[in-house]
């Protein structure tokens, strides 16, 4: 018993230090007898005892970023901007690692009955890095840049839904073309960074309201940050300084980490995962989001237009075998829709879809196909391993009889002419905050991005009505069907969500798992601290 | 006017007409390619009157000969205009990553160059023999590496074997030289292992062609040592072809060297012109473009200013 207790102290000492996951404490923990509830309780007290330490630098390597970057909100639209935008910029709220809201500028937020009408109150003294204090006009004067088609905004798609925004004293009123029960979240997209006076003069001023402010801004090669002395929430932003460095190539990141030149890396390489698990003074973090790969098919062209043949591709793609080579066992086999556990409302309902070699010949049968090739067209750049990912896609098709052939394209201008353009081909999606901003970016009969042609009244009808129901149970049943249609009828083959697979140095304290986002949701240098 | 002046001063305009001609086509290149610079800051949003009014406003609308003697004009007076993906200052943005191209590309010149041309004169006293063997045998086996695995390689032995160096050199304003050095390591290390044999054999097959004449059994007669022969006698003739293959390489140093400047982080001029070529950004790589033809062409002159100096065939035409 004596020695049970000593372990369990060690185990609860590794927790403190942050040398342990949730999972490896509770597996290890109740095989000492400790019941699975307690256990996980123990684990919550002993990642909060540890104290976020103040002070130093903390640098990060990154992925994604390019000479071409700017400080501008509405332009965001790769890994760097959003971290380094995360790091200067603060929104009316934003998501919660558990998926619930969290009030950043606005303080409090209501609605009428039926969603149409928002109230924000602006919380009052939160200053901005030159001074200045942020008011209720610079938020109308924010989103009413990004409505302006020349501010080339990535979050266009949402503030056009609103028809009317009005500032009195601290509260803003949004009233909506019609009812959106979730737009308090699409209030925390990443574009909708609240800028003295909306940022009209200079957009890529990159001044706001949060934890750090810019000092040195050198697109694609580094940017640091300090401080923000007057920052409004006292638990966030513990180190003094923080430095995004910006190292594309995959073995310098990876070096520069392993030799304590950064702290945080983001997009470690499946490949040498299990290879750097056993470098000491390094932690691998591997994160199930939103993200996910995909293979789409147009709807409205032959032979994809025929829901036999769609359903007989389906069939003939093995999701395991993807999870395993493509994504090295980090991840999660799909569903052919684009939701998964990491979403709010999400109800787990669906039998998994695997790899049925006579069904996928039946199907195919049905369909009537004259047996030409069926052509996939992909490129590296679709996604990692999108090249190998079609071709085993192809293996498996041409097991169970189905004509399927990979056409290889070239990375440059794959986005312009071959993705929403060709009828079948390689893709990828990063997931969105809910389940209807997912849904209606690509999904709905009108979306611009509709990249599968897919259209569905009933399916429309039901995002439509989900809009403006604010009961969560009916929501949540109502998103269940859609899925269901979009499974059985959509052009989406969906066979994996991917992880974020993340390098964390030792000396990081405060690390947290965060499904909304790569890096922890973009946050982890305000989030975490060092403890060296 | 002394003739080899007069020679110096006809290259050297005969450089600056190469550089206008560039320029012309460099324009017309990118004048050829699909779509204009409005079509290309408004992407998917271009709607034809959101086009229009962007043309009017940039002056898209004049004849292309008035808009290439604007730019040109404002190439002349150091505008480069801004770059449309983030609306940086390109002079500006290219200001400081020439300085660091240069940078890199000197720091591996000063070793390179001398070092090529030490190695290239033992192999040629020792040609045949041991020495040269191994010399050429290392120096080929490093130029045949690629770039990147070369890269690899180096980042490997120094950062993680034996932890001396940082695998990422990015260097920036307010550093000091040492760091800097320090910094840029690496990359110095694989630059020259890239370069080094290319110029190596030149000088060595040079040193051997002017080992076959007369004069040189003339000095071996004299009883001079093989080291001062070929040090005092056929080095001198075999300048011409050795300095023209080293600014090759130096040109190739400053505008070839994306890949590893891709690997290190480093904040030069290739990786800057890939991403805005990605971007279709195209005053930036207009820009860049010029620069480095002109990087080019001037070490060309260079290379045919000092062959013309050390030939006195060419010093002294009849």
């Amino acid at each position: 018993m004596d020695d049970k207790h000593k372990q369990l102290d060690w185990m609860v000492a590794q927790a403190k230090a942050g040398r342990m996951t949730r999972r490896e404490f509770v597996g290890r923990t109740t095989a000492l007898g400790v019941s699975a509830g307690l256990a996980s309780a123990l684990f919550g007290k002993a990642a909060m005892a540890q104290e976020a330490k103040k002070g130093g630098v903390i640098r990060l390597g990154m992925q994604g970023g390019s000479s071409t970057d700017s400080l501008d909100p509405a332009l965001a639209a790769s890994e760097v901007p959003f971290q380094v935008n995360m790091t200067w910029g603060e929104m009316l709220c934003d998501v919660k690692p558990d998926g619930t809201l969290d009030l950043r500028i606005a303080e409090e937020i209501s609605s009428n009955a039926d969603a149409t009408e928002w109230k924000f109150k602006i919380r009052q003294g939160v200053e901005y890095h030159g001074g200045g204090t942020v008011t209720a006009d610079d938020v109308v004067a924010t989103l009413k840049r990004h409505t302006d088609e020349s501010a080339q905004s990535g979050a266009l798609g949402i503030v056009q839904g609103i028809s009317e925004m009005t500032a009195e004293g601290d509260m803003v009123t949004l009233k909506l073309n019609a009812a959106n029960a979730d737009l308090p979240f699409l209030m925390g997209d990443y574009h909708l960074i609240i800028q003295p006076g909306g940022g009209v003069d200079n957009p890529a001023a990159g001044i706001g309201a949060g934890p750090y402010s810019v000092v040195v801004n050198e697109p694609g090669v580094r940017l640091t940050f300090k401080k923000h002395a007057n920052y409004f929430d006292s638990t966030i932003g513990h180190a003094d300084e923080v430095e995004i460095l910006i190292i594309n190539d995959n073995t310098a990141r990876t070096a520069a980490l392993q030799s304590g030149q950064i702290h945080m890396m983001n997009r470690v390489d499946p490949k040498i995962v299990e290879l750097l698990k056993g470098v000491p003074g390094v932690q691998i973090k591997s994160v199930a989001g939103r993200g996910h790969y995909v293979f789409i098919m147009h709807c409205d062209k032959a032979p994809f237009d025929n829901n036999d043949m769609r359903m007989a591709l389906k069939h003939a793609i093995n999701r395991g075998e993807m999870v395993e080579k493509i994504l090295g066992g980090l991840g999660t086999p799909g569903n052919d829709f684009p939701i998964n556990a990491a979403y709010p409302l999400f109800e787990d309902k669906f039998e998994q879809r695997e790899y049925d070699a006579a069904k996928a010949a039946e199907y195919y049968a049905k369909s009537g196909h004259d047996g030409s090739p069926i052509v996939l067209a992909t490129a590296p750049g679709a996604f990692p391993g999108a090249v190998d990912a079609a071709n085993l896609f192809a293996a498996s098709a041409n097991a169970a009889g189905i004509p399927l052939q990979v056409k290889l394209e070239p990375d440059d201008g794959y986005w312009s002419n071959v993705w929403n353009v060709a009828p079948f081909c390689a893709s990828y999606w990063g997931g969105r905050p809910v389940q209807d901003q997912m849904y209606t970016t690509a999904y709905l009969s009108t979306a611009e991005w509709n990249d599968t042609k897919f259209k569905n009244a009933k399916f429309d009808e039901l995002l439509l009505a989900a809009r403006g129901e604010l009961d969560a149970a009916k929501r949540s049943g109502m998103y269940t069907e859609m899925a269901q249609i979009l499974r059985d009828e959509g052009g989406l083959i969906l066979p994996m969500f991917n992880d974020f697979v993340s390098g964390v140095s030792d000396v990081i304290g405060g690390w947290e798992d965060d499904p909304n986002g790569e890096l922890m949701n973009g946050r982890a240098q305000v989030r975490c601290w060092l403890n060296a | 006017m002394h003739p080899i002046l007069k020679l110096v001063v006809q290259r050297i305009a005969l450089g600056l007409l190469l550089l206008l001609a560039v320029s012309a086509l460099i324009f017309l290149g990118v004048e050829a390619l699909p779509g204009d610079t409005a079509q290309a800051i408004l992407g998917q949003q271009a709607t034809p009157e959101a086009l229009a009014n962007l043309r009017e406003k940039m002056g898209l609308n004049e004849p292309p000969l008035t808009r290439y003697f604007q730019w040109l004009g404002g190439v002349l007076t150091g505008d480069l205009g801004t770059a449309l993906t983030n609306g940086a200052d390109i002079a500006t943005s290219i200001g400081q990553r020439l300085g660091n191209t240069l940078f890199l590309a000197g720091c591996a010149a000063v070793i390179a160059v001398p070092l090529a041309i030490l190695l290239g004169l033992i192999a040629a006293r020792y040609a045949g023999k041991w020495p040269d063997k191994v010399i050429s045998g290392i120096t080929l086996t490093t130029i045949s590496l690629p770039e990147f695995v070369a890269a690899y390689f180096v980042i490997y032995l120094l950062t993680q074997l034996i932890p001396i160096f940082q695998p990422v050199a990015m260097v920036f304003p307010g550093m000091s030289f040492w760091a800097k050095l320090n910094a840029i390591a690496l990359p110095v290390v694989v630059l020259v292992l890239v370069v080094l044999a290319h110029m190596m054999r030149m000088t060595r097959a040079a040193i051997l062609n002017v080992m076959q004449s007369a004069y040189i059994e003339t000095a071996e007669l004299k009883g001079l040592s093989p080291m001062t022969i070929i040090w005092k006698h056929a080095f001198p003739n075999a300048i011409a072809p050795v300095v023209s293959v080293v600014m090759l390489n130096l040109a190739y140093l400053v505008v070839g060297v994306v890949v590893v400047e891709v690997v290190f982080g480093y904040n030069a001029l290739g990786q800057y012109l890939v991403d805005h070529v990605t971007k279709r950004d195209l005053p930036v790589v207009q820009a860049v473009g010029l620069i480095f033809a002109a990087v080019y062409i001037f070490l060309n002159m260079l290379a045919d200013v000092i062959g013309i100096l050390a030939n006195p065939r060419l010093r002294h035409p009849k």
